[in-house]
């Protein structure tokens, strides 16, 4: 029985941290992009992600996520990098305009027209089945190394019920902020979670293994701050350009 | 152009939006970053400072660029 809870308490903590991940970049680009386009993603990663671990099976824990990961982490980061370099931009010309009400400018971004937004629809679908896929791993590889597959199952998928309703829960505080900001804060993360990715998924060992995305956090808005105070700078003729 | 084609062209304009978007430089320092970093990593050197560096980089040259576009 202490081995059953040992394996559900692990799962679940191992399983919430890759959760928390898959539930920022989909609550980010849904409030940034639209959510109908954002929500089909993120389910149709799901439904890859069942068929993928009912057809492998116990076999998940032999799959190659590195390059996996190397492949996924550089597209995030490089379109991460947009999102960022348009977010400062957009952030120094207008500041936080829109918050607490609506910024007329700041909608760029939301997605309009009737059909499907393919850009919403792949970033959460790789999201999803990225982050999925390394908790069905991480269930697999526990459950079967302690061969309570059940407990590690439930804590599995324990984790991604529990963070995905807080992600639902926090949706309308996150639409509150302006699309300016929201844009820059998600074209920080993806850059944040693309750079970590791309390089673990070429092997490279990080600083405080997991703890690197915070450092790597704190970079960026540090980064973030100071080009906004230099292109504001650089508005009022403060600083040259040339 | 028949549908096959149209819908290549399509589709390969999506993706060259998507991943390369408005300033291509920066996709392509991200790529060499990251094959510098594989060496790196290869010769058993460190290597997981490199991308962040190339990020902050990139982005102040890339802002830079676009303000004095702006002028």
């Amino acid at each position: 029985m202490t081995g059953l809870w040992a394996v559900l308490i692990t799962t679940f903590l191992a399983s919430a941290v890759e959760a928390i991940e898959m539930v920022t970049i989909v609550v980010g680009v849904g409030a940034t992009r639209g959510w109908r386009s954002t929500i089909i993603g993120a389910a149709s990663g799901f439904a890859v992600l069942a068929v993928t671990v009912l057809i492998l099976g116990a076999a998940l824990s032999v799959v190659p996520i590195g390059p996996l990961r190397l492949v996924i982490g550089a597209l995030l980061l490089v379109f991460g990098l947009q999102w960022f370099r348009k977010g400062i931009m957009r952030v120094a010309a207008r500041g936080l305009a829109g918050i607490g009400g609506s910024d007329p400018h700041g909608d760029a971004e939301l997605w309009r027209e009737p059909g499907m937004d393919w850009t919403a629809w792949f970033l959460a679908f790789k999201g999803v089945v990225l982050e999925g896929l390394e908790v069905a791993i991480i269930v697999v590889s526990f459950g079967a190394g302690a061969n309570q597959l059940g407990g590690a199952v439930v804590g599995g998928v324990g984790a991604i019920v529990v963070v995905g309703a807080a992600g639902v829960a926090l949706h309308n505080t996150v639409r509150r902020v302006p699309r300016s900001l929201l844009q820059l804060v998600v074209g920080i993360l993806l850059t944040t979670f693309g750079t970590f990715w791309s390089l673990e998924g070429l092997g490279v060992s990080w600083p405080a293994s997991d703890g690197a995305i915070l450092g790597l956090l704190v970079l960026y808005v540090l980064t973030a701050v100071t080009y906004i105070t230099m292109e504001r700078n650089r508005a009022l003729g403060l600083s040259p350009a040339a | 152009m028949p549908p096959p084609f149209t819908w290549i062209v399509a589709a390969a304009r999506f993706l060259y939006h998507f991943i390369v978007g408005d300033d291509w430089t920066m996709a392509v320092a991200v790529f060499i970053g990251l094959v510098l970093s594989a060496i790196l990593n290869a010769n058993h050197l460190v290597a997981w400072w490199l991308i962040p560096v190339i990020v902050v980089a990139m982005l102040g040259i890339s802002l830079r660029r676009a303000s004095r576009k702006a002028r």
